[in-house]
């Protein structure tokens, strides 16, 4: 018995150790690690919780284990009949109070912590000209990618969120298929994406996200939306306001681009031939196609959300994206094939080579 | 008469199983359909985890890991967990309580093969085109969305199977309140029988909106009904509003008879009454009634607006109040008493500390700006599988051995029983205690796979090989049940410390139960008589005649009539299977023709006589002996 | 109490229904079962609720539209009505009026089926106008509350009419008393939730 009580701890303890040796995760993904206002605050309750609630664990169970080394049988003697005690109202009132105290003492900052990120009052309010004055970004979820459209400033993008550093970001989250729910761990706390209602929050970005591994921080779906649920990634770059306003520009600069059929390039024919129809190229304009946006494609950190940002995968990907994505909606209704169909081999390479050269940061 | 004491041949021994309305012989089918089902859910959990075990896995395809998840928590949930406490209470309650069988006895029946039947319905999915795969929330828009049969056969086989729950549960209620033996007033119950009488309420409260949310969705899928089409007007957080008002008391269905469970065990192993006995009771009901106050603090992030959101959160926190008043009561039941560390108690000693810490962050969930951190992601994973595990599969074990001689009249190997104990929990903590941090570190839940370098991997490999140590206590602890088929006869109170009616049964049980009914002359009363130096409880009548329920083989008729029917229902949309409809009609007539046959023909059951009794308690215990 | 004893108005007990143990526990079960289907019932209302003169864009449909309160109070009527006269059927089981009550309970009979030939009516009309069950929502959560409401009605008619034909030539006893005695519950029952529904879908639809 002892010794099965002793293994019991070194294992606790092992595992305690692990999390202090694998570190709280990364910075680019791990709650416990925000870079952000509401990321913070959330890591905040967090802690608070965490204190409150290890002391009432520990409290416990140092309690049973001395009731239980005090009180085996084997040192109160065999025969002993205990006093069959009824209870206590003394206790009960102790460990009925001393918990009400404790939960109040959390229950005050959640209380104003829910009041405070649901405050999105702010989406509205107008400068002199009547021009919206905070950063607002539609966010459309949809089979197993992320649409991004800044409506004050009529650009459109997708996969790839960006953003400026040090203010506060809202967001309109909405899903055009199923429901899905927009995360970005490292700096805040997610949304479900509605198919019948738009929900509002606010983020704060604190960091330029360049000095990370990726260069970017993680986003995920956190509500299960089919077979590539997993799959379903997005990536945050975030850049200083000066920065942000540069990439707006260049973003708009976009407006009329597209690709042309009679091109001597392949890449850009077949490009015009078998993606245009739902893959725009323009980053000026409003979103609702059918397809991610490809404007900013050669900026981005990778391809379909998760697989590695090379032409490899991206051929890959183009040839057969169903073995990558299963369920996406590139393939056409019996699955057989993809609806631009089988594109040759010549072709697919030209056709990478296209879309890794759309940037509008190079 | 001599029909009772005969040895039966096989072919009769299954049509007596089929037909029995004894409540002892449908809670051993519980506990036998139960474990099968956990079994499986089981195996589709260890699936799950060799495919999490590294990144970028490719062990199981990423629409069947989505099936593998789906019917892993609709098993565990409707089809594991809530016919193995039905196992208990159905054995437990009217020996507890002192009754000869349940107030309904055919109802108890057709309660089973309703859930049994809907159970095999849902699996057949497996082999017929595929599993449900939209979780076992099956929320609407992706539900709808779902392509094949996999979602109808969640509708129906959860629509059967929740009716026979519901009827089990409304025949525990009924049973409780009508048929106490005479002494047995309400503040004398055992703690089990407690909670499973406010468990039962629960169940008629909360399955009715989970029956009309899968009308609904039925209407939705079958019909072309707009309940859940946001185009045509519909909403799709009715459903999640429907599912969680009753999913949250699911929760405390199951989790309050694991209660009564553990309140039967510790005192039992500590030789003391239950410290606080009605504080429990209070606190019971509290847990039961606050559990539909909170259903959306599964709705977080779903926006339902900060003053939603801030109510359910203060809400939810106040469940730790009732909860911690439990666990410092049976803390204080141990502290005084003389403790026997029986594999039973070494479960109930296991539990507490898993459950607090189970409880704990799920009042860190309660907060809701945190849980917007939290939720979906794999914290909330570990979280319910502390409570659920922790919690509820610990009381299945621990009340198995405990109450394996009421059964069956054998002991389980106590060392083997230790020694499961250690795997089984060790593999336990194992898995689950670093979820928490893999859920903090960003990992959602639900995912098939995961890429690297996100620092995820060493937490899920050794998760991985928490889970297989996890089965391997499963497998021992089946391995100890078949082993206990050679047993020796355990007894009349074999552990010596038994303090509740059900202990003062001779062994083995009469399928009458009592042969007089007994008289309750306070908490314990098993307790009282042994302390008083009785070798028998007293009884409130003479040795009499005894009216009893006669065998009917019309609810499993019923059930079967409702499971073909729900394959005709199944495929009647598809327009290349016109003879679904007839296979609806032949179902369908079935079940209302057996109906028809129980209202025309009277069942006024049969008396068994003086005589018959003393035959019968001859043949069980001997010439003149255990009196 | 014998399930086979013979009674004589004098014998006969006050409280028939549960005289014996099985029908007492008939009658507390069958009241849990109530407690159960207000659940079902509150369910479908709430849905009702969140989806009323909820369409695609531009539907022509609502409540003010659609309904007609004569037909709705008619129907009210008839149901109340025969809530009414289920109560003198089982006065008269009381009083071992076997007769009385087998009269009693075929007037609640006909003016059940009464209330069932105006419901049918009603739909049919709304299908007629294009009010069909997949138009809309609104139409979807209004005829599964009312039709669920209308399937209980069915139900209480084939239970009550089974009842009076298996037991019409052997008069009352204490095995079939808590039978019609929960049977008439059920009929109140379903009365009560008409109530609501004309007040919650009629009522506040046409008015509110």
């Amino acid at each position: 018995m002892m010794k099965g009580l002793k293994k019991w701890r070194l294992f606790s303890l092992l595992a305690v150790m692990m999390v202090f040796l694998s570190g709280c995760g990364e910075d680019y993904l791990s709650t416990l690690k925000p870079s952000g206002e509401v990321g913070k605050q959330q890591l905040n309750l967090l802690l608070l919780t965490t204190v409150i609630m290890t002391l009432v664990v520990v409290i416990v169970s140092v309690i049973y284990l001395l009731a239980f080394l005090k009180y085996r049988r084997a040192r109160v003697g065999e025969n002993v009949i205990p006093k069959q005690v009824e209870g206590s109202h003394t206790l009960e009132v102790i460990w009925t109070v001393i918990p009400i105290i404790l939960l109040l003492i959390i229950a005050v900052p959640v209380v104003t912590t829910t009041y405070k990120f649901a405050d999105v009052a702010a989406m509205d309010e107008v400068d002199e000209e009547g021009n919206k004055t905070a950063l607002t970004i539609n966010v459309t979820a949809k089979l197993y990618w992320w649409e991004f459209e800044y409506p004050n400033q009529g650009i459109v993008t997708a996969q790839e969120l960006v953003v400026p550093t040090g203010e506060k970001v809202y967001f309109n989250l909405k899903a055009a298929d199923v429901k899905h729910s927009f995360w970005i761990p490292a700096v805040g706390g997610k949304m479900d994406t509605n198919v019948e209602n738009l929900n509002k929050f606010y983020l704060v970005f604190d960091k330029e996200s360049k000095d990370l591994k990726d260069g970017v921080f993680y986003g995920k779906c956190a509500e299960l939306c089919g077979p590539s649920h997993a799959l379903m990634d997005f990536k945050v770059k975030t850049l200083s306001p000066d920065a942000f306003d540069a990439w707006v520009d260049a973003m708009k600069a976009t407006e009329g681009q597209t690709a042309d059929k009679a091109s001597t390039d392949l890449g850009e024919a077949t490009f015009a031939n078998s993606c245009l129809g739902c893959h725009a190229i323009s980053g000026s304009g409003a979103g609702g196609t059918p397809g991610p946006n490809l404007t900013t494609f050669g900026d981005r950190n990778r391809v379909a959300g998760f697989l590695e940002h090379n032409e490899e995968s991206l051929k890959a990907w183009i040839k057969n994206p169903e073995e990558f994505k299963p369920g996406n909606l590139m393939m056409n209704a019996d699955g057989t094939a993809p609806i631009y169909g089988n594109l040759s081999d010549e072709e697919i390479e030209a056709l990478a080579t296209y879309i890794m050269g759309l940037s509008v940061e190079k | 008469m001599s029909s009772y004491t005969q040895k039966k041949g096989f072919g009769a021994a299954v049509w007596d199983y089929i037909t029995t309305v004894d409540h002892k012989k449908l809670a051993v089918m519980y506990l036998l359909a139960g474990t099968l089902f956990f079994a499986i859910a089981g195996f589709e959990a260890l699936l799950m985890r060799i495919q999490l075990m590294k990144p970028n896995n490719d062990f199981v395809s990423a629409g069947f890991f989505n099936e593998l998840l789906t019917m892993h928590g609709t098993t565990m949930l409707f089809l594991a967990a809530t016919p193995l406490l039905f196992a208990f209470m159905n054995m437990l309650v009217p020996l507890q309580i002192g009754a000869r069988d349940v107030a309904f006895p055919f109802l108890n029946s057709l309660g089973f093969w309703l859930f049994f039947l809907g159970a095999v319905f849902l699996h057949l999915s497996f082999f017929m085109g595929g599993a449900p795969d939209a979780g076992w929330t099956s929320y609407a828009s992706l539900s709808l969305y779902s392509p094949g049969h996999g979602i109808d056969f969640y509708v129906l086989g959860l629509q059967i199977s929740g009716a026979g729950t519901l009827i089990s549960g409304l025949n525990f209620i009924v049973t409780i309140i009508t048929m106490r033996a005479p002494g047995m007033t309400f503040m004398r119950m055992p703690l089990f029988t407690w909670t499973a009488l406010v468990s039962s309420a629960l169940i008629l409260f909360a399955f009715p909106p989970l029956t009309i949310g899968l009308l609904m969705m039925l209407f939705d899928r079958m019909f072309g009904g707009n309940f859940f089409d946001h185009t045509m007007g519909g909403n799709t957080v009715i459903w999640e509003h429907l599912f969680w008002i009753f999913g949250h008391p699911e929760v405390y269905i199951l989790v309050l008879p694991a209660f009564g469970l553990f309140s039967e065990i510790i005192p039992a192993f500590s030789r003391k009454r239950l410290f606080g006995y009605s504080s429990m009771v209070f606190a019971t009901i509290l847990i039961g009634f606050l559990g539909f106050m909170v259903w959306a603090h599964h709705m977080f992030t779903v926006g339902l607006g900060p003053t939603a959101n801030a109510i359910f959160a203060v809400a939810t926190m106040a469940i730790a109040v009732p909860t911690g008043m439990k666990v410092f009561n049976w803390i204080l039941t141990i502290w005084g008493g003389s403790i026997k560390v029986t594999t039973p108690m070494l479960y109930a000693l296991g539990f507490i500390p898993s459950f607090v810490a189970g409880g704990v962050t799920g009042v860190m969930q309660a907060s809701a700006p945190l849980d917007y951190q939290l939720h979906d992601s794999y914290f909330i994973v570990a979280h319910f599988h502390y409570v659920i595990v922790g919690g509820i599969v610990t009381a299945l074990f621990g009340s198995a051995h405990f109450y394996w001689p009421i059964f069956f009249n054998r002991m389980l190997n106590e060392t083997l029983g230790k020694i499961t104990f250690w795997v089984f929990f060790i593999g336990f903590h194992l898995t689950f205690f670093l979820q928490h941090f893999l859920g903090l570190m960003g990992m959602p839940r639900r995912v098939f796979t995961y890429m690297e370098g996100q620092g995820w991997d060493q937490f899920n490999y050794i998760s991985t090989i928490g889970a297989l140590m996890m089965g391997v206590g499963v497998i021992l602890m089946v391995i100890n049940c078949l082993m206990s088929i050679k047993g020796k006869p355990a007894g009349r109170d074999p552990w010596g410390d038994g303090r509740t009616l059900e202990w003062s049964i001779p062994q083995p049980i009469p399928f009458y139960n009592f042969r007089q009914t007994p008289l309750v002359r306070g908490l314990d009363p098993w307790w009282i008589e042994k302390q008083e130096g009785n070798k028998e409880v007293t009884f409130a009548e003479p040795l009499g005649d005894i009216h009893m329920p006669n065998n009917s083989a019309i609810p499993f008729v019923i059930s079967l009539g409702m499971f073909i029917a729900a394959f005709g229902a199944l495929y009647n949309p598809d327009a290349d299977k016109p003879w679904s409809i007839y296979v609806l009609i032949i179902g369908l007539a079935i079940t209302f023709g057996a109906m028809i046959a129980r209202s025309v023909k009277d069942d006024h059951g049969f008396h068994l006589h003086k005589e018959e009794i003393l035959e019968i308690e001859e043949h069980l215990y001997g010439k003149g002996g255990n009196k | 109490m014998d399930f086979n004893t013979k009674f004589t108005p004098h014998t006969w007990p006050d409280h028939p229904e549960q005289a014996t143990m099985e029908g007492k526990n008939k009658v507390v079960g069958f009241w849990i079962f109530l407690a159960c289907e207000v659940v079902l019932f509150a369910s479908l209302f709430a849905t009702y609720l969140a989806l009323k003169n909820k369409g695609p864009a531009g539907m022509e449909f609502t409540t003010q539209g659609l309904f007609e309160l004569p037909l709705a109070f008619a129907m009210t009527m008839l149901l109340l009505t025969s809530s009414l006269t289920s109560v003198y059927a089982i006065y008269h089981m009381r009083n071992f009026n076997f007769k009385g009550m087998q009269t009693w309970l075929a007037i609640t009979l006909a003016l059940g089926l009464g209330f069932l030939a105006l419901e049918i009516y009603e739909f049919n009309h709304y299908v007629h106008l294009g009010f069909t069950f997949n138009q809309s929502a609104f139409a979807t959560a209004f005829y599964s509350l009312v039709g669920t409401h209308g399937f209980h009605v069915t139900l209480g008619l084939v239970w009550i009419g089974t009842l009076m034909i298996r037991n019409a030539k052997r008069g009352l006893n204490l095995y079939n008393a808590p039978k019609f005695f929960v049977a008439a519950l059920y009929w109140h029952f379903i009365d009560v939730v008409w109530v609501f529904i004309f007040t919650v879908v009629y009522l506040m639809g046409v008015i509110g």
